[in-house]
C-alpha cells in the first residue's frame, strides 16, 4: 500500500495525542498528578495538538476535504464514519475536563469524570483507527490479530514517553510514570518484533489461481491491460525492496524502541536536568521512530489486486 | 445509507466467457466511451498523449498464461466490478456516497456525496475501483444503469455497453439471482465460478472456465512435398542466368 504521508503522520500524532490526552485525563482528574496551570497547559496543549494536527493532516489525504462532515454520517457501518464521530465526541469531555484541571485548578469529583471519560473516548477513538485497517480483507497483513493491540499498545506507549517527558520537565517525574513508560516501550517492541514475524510467515489463500478462477497449475500474467501505471498500482502496487524494508525495520527498531528504552532507564540515575533531557530526547525518538514504522505498516501491506498484475 | 440490503429483488450482472474471449479490447473501449458521457461521467485522462498516461477506467483485459499438466494455453480476463453482494467497499464508506440498490442489486457511488477518501478502493479486493484525481472522487462500473433502463434505446440494447460491443460473445448480462433465467442457466451448464470466494464478498458477477483441452481437431495428413527439380532447356537456363 502506498504510504501516503498525510495518513502516517495522522495515525503517528493521534495515537501519540490519544494516549497522552487519556494518560492526563486519569492522573489529573483523579489527582495522582497535581493540578498544576503550566503542567496543565503544556500537557493538554501538547495532547490537543498532535490530535488537531493529526486530524487536519488526514483531510490532506481526501479529494475533496471541504465534504468532509458527511464522513460523521455512516458510523452504523463504518469504522472511518466512527473514528470520525469518536475523535470529536471526545472532544467535548477533554474540554470540560480542561476547564476543570488546568483552568480551575481541581480534580476529583466532576473533573474526574470528565478525565475518565476523555481517557474512555481516547481509548474508543485509537480502537476505531485500529479497526479501520484491521477490517480490510483485501489486505492480510493488516487483517489480522495484530493490528487493533498494535494501535492501543503505540499510543499508550508514545503517550506515556511523553507523559512522563512532560512530568519530567515540571520536576513532578516519578519512578512509577518512569517505569511505566519504559515498560510500555518494551510491550511496544515486543509486540512489533511478534507483528513481522507474523507477516513474514504468512501463508496467504487468496492466490493468482483464486484471484482469476482459474484451477489449478500456474497462472502467470503476461500483459498488463495498460503500459503506465494507473490508480490501482500507484495506490495499492506500492513496492518496497526486501533489504530497504530490513534496514527500515532497524532505524524503527533503535529509534522508537531501543534509544528510548536506554534514555529512560538512564533517567532512574540522572540527575534532574539531565533526567528531563534524556525524557524529551526519548519522546522525540520514539515519535520519528514511529513515523518510520507507521510508513512501514504501509509499505510493507500487500493487497490482492497485485495478484491480477502478476506482482509478487 | 452504507449499510446493505438484506436482500435485493434482482442480482443483475454479468458472466464472461473466458473460453470465448480474444481480449480484442472492444469492451474496454466501449465501456470508457459510454461511460466517459454517462452516469459517472466524465472518465478523466491525464497526460492522455504524454509519456505518463493515467485515467479512470471501469473495465481492464489482463491475459494471463495459464500453465496445468495438460499444457499451457493464453487467457484474456476482463476485470470490472462484480456488484457483490457483500460489498466491503459500500459499508466502509464513511460519508454514504457509496450504496448497494435493494432493486438490482447494482453498487454505485453518488459523486456528490463522495469526499475522495479512497477507503473503498482499499476495501475491493478485485481492483474495481478507480480514483478520479482531476474531479477528487471515486468512480465505478455502474452497469450502465443509464443503457439498461433506457426507453430511448431498441430493447436489443438495453445492455451494458460491454456486452453490446463484444464480438465473440464472451459477455453475458442478466439476473443472476433468478435460477430460471438464460444467464443462470450459462453459469449451471458451464460451471462457472466466483472470484476470490474465501473473501466472502458473494461477487454477484460468473467467470465461465475455459474448456478443456479436446482432440476434436480433424488430422489429416498432407502429402510430403515433392523436391524441386532443376528446370531443364532453353527456359531453364535463361531463368537460371537471370537468377544470378
Amino acid at each position: 500500500m502506498h504510504p501516503a504521508f498525510s495518513v502516517v503522520f495522522f495515525t503517528t500524532a493521534t495515537g501519540a495525542g490519544y494516549g497522552l490526552l487519556a494518560l492526563l485525563g486519569l492522573l489529573g482528574g483523579f489527582g495522582v498528578i497535581p493540578a498544576d496551570f503550566w503542567l496543565g497547559l503544556v500537557g493538554m496543549a501538547l495532547a490537543l495538538g498532535l490530535i488537531v494536527a493529526g486530524l487536519l493532516s488526514s483531510t490532506g489525504h481526501l479529494g475533496r476535504p471541504e465534504r468532509a462532515w458527511r464522513a460523521f454520517s455512516q458510523w452504523r457501518s463504518s469504522w472511518l464514519s466512527r473514528e470520525g464521530v469518536a475523535s470529536v465526541a471526545t472532544f467535548i469531555p477533554a474540554g470540560l475536563f480542561s476547564i476543570g484541571w488546568v483552568f480551575l485548578g481541581r480534580s476529583g469529583g466532576w473533573v474526574a469524570v470528565a478525565g475518565l471519560l476523555t481517557a474512555a473516548g481516547a481509548v474508543v477513538t485509537i480502537c476505531t483507527t485500529g479497526m479501520i485497517y484491521a477490517s480490510l480483507k483485501p489486505i492480510a497483513q493488516w487483517h489480522s490479530r495484530y493490528t487493533l493491540p498494535a494501535y492501543l499498545i503505540f499510543s499508550a506507549m508514545t503517550g506515556s514517553v511523553l507523559g512522563n517527558a512532560v512530568l519530567q520537565e515540571f520536576k513532578l517525574g516519578s519512578t512509577a510514570m518512569l517505569t511505566w513508560a519504559l515498560l510500555a516501550t518494551l510491550a511496544g517492541w515486543g509486540w512489533k518484533l511478534a507483528t513481522w514475524r507474523y507477516n513474514d510467515r504468512l501463508e496467504i489463500p487468496t492466490t493468482a489461481n483464486t484471484a482469476t478462477g482459474l484451477v489449478g497449475g500456474t497462472v502467470r500474467s503476461i500483459e498488463w491491460p495498460h503500459t503506465e501505471e494507473n490508480y490501482l498500482l500507484k495506490e495499492m502496487g506500492f513496492r518496497i525492496a526486501r533489504k530497504h524494508s530490513a534496514k527500515l525495520r532497524q532505524i524503527t527498531q533503535a529509534l522508537a524502541f531501543a534509544a528510548p528504552a536506554v534514555l529512560l532507564a538512564t533517567v532512574f540515575v540522572l540527575p534532574s536536568p539531565l533526567g528531563a533531557i534524556a525524557s524529551v530526547l526519548a519522546a522525540i525518538a520514539q515519535l520519528a521512530g514511529m513515523l518510520v514504522e507507521r510508513w512501514l505498516f504501509f509499505a510493507e501491506a500487500k493487497h490482492t489486486i497485485r495478484l491480477y498484475y502478476g506482482l509478487e | 445509507m452504507t449499510c446493505l440490503p438484506a436482500r435485493t429483488d434482482k442480482k443483475l450482472g454479468l458472466v464472461i466467457d473466458l473460453d470465448t474471449c480474444v481480449g480484442c479490447q472492444a469492451c474496454v473501449t466501449a465501456c470508457k466511451e459510454w461511460n466517459t458521457g454517462g452516469h459517472m461521467a466524465p472518465l478523466t485522462d491525464i497526460d492522455p498523449y504524454g509519456g505518463h498516461v493515467d485515467g479512470v477506467w471501469f473495465n481492464r483485459v489482463h491475459a494471463y498464461e495459464h500453465t496445468t499438466e495438460l499444457g499451457g494455453r493464453t487467457v484474456n480476463f476482463p476485470r470490472s466490478c462484480l456488484h457483490c453482494e457483500q460489498p466491503a467497499c459500500v459499508t466502509v464508506c464513511p460519508t454514504g456516497a457509496s450504496y448497494k440498490r435493494a432493486s438490482d442489486g447494482i453498487v454505485l457511488v453518488d459523486e456528490d456525496k463522495c469526499i475522495g477518501c479512497k477507503l473503498c478502493s482499499w476495501a475491493c479486493p478485485y481492483g474495481a475501483r478507480e480514483f478520479d484525481t482531476d474531479v477528487g472522487v471515486m468512480k465505478k462500473c455502474t452497469l450502465c444503469i443509464d443503457r439498461i433502463y433506457n426507453d430511448n434505446l431498441a430493447e436489443e440494447d438495453r445492455v451494458p455497453a460491454c456486452v453490446a460491443a463484444c464480438p465473440t460473445s464472451a459477455r453475458h448480462f442478466g439476473d443472476l439471482g433468478d435460477p430460471a433465467s438464460a444467464i443462470s442457466q450459462l453459469v449451471e451448464e458451464r460451471g462457472g465460478v466466483a472470484l476470490m470466494p474465501e473473501l466472502g464478498y458473494k461477487p454477484t458477477n460468473r467467470y465461465l472456465p475455459p474448456r478443456a483441452h479436446s482432440n476434436r481437431a480433424a488430422k489429416v495428413d498432407a502429402p510430403a512435398l515433392e523436391p524441386i527439380r532443376a528446370e531443364g532447356g532453353f527456359l531453364g537456363w535463361i531463368d537460371r542466368m537471370l537468377s544470378n
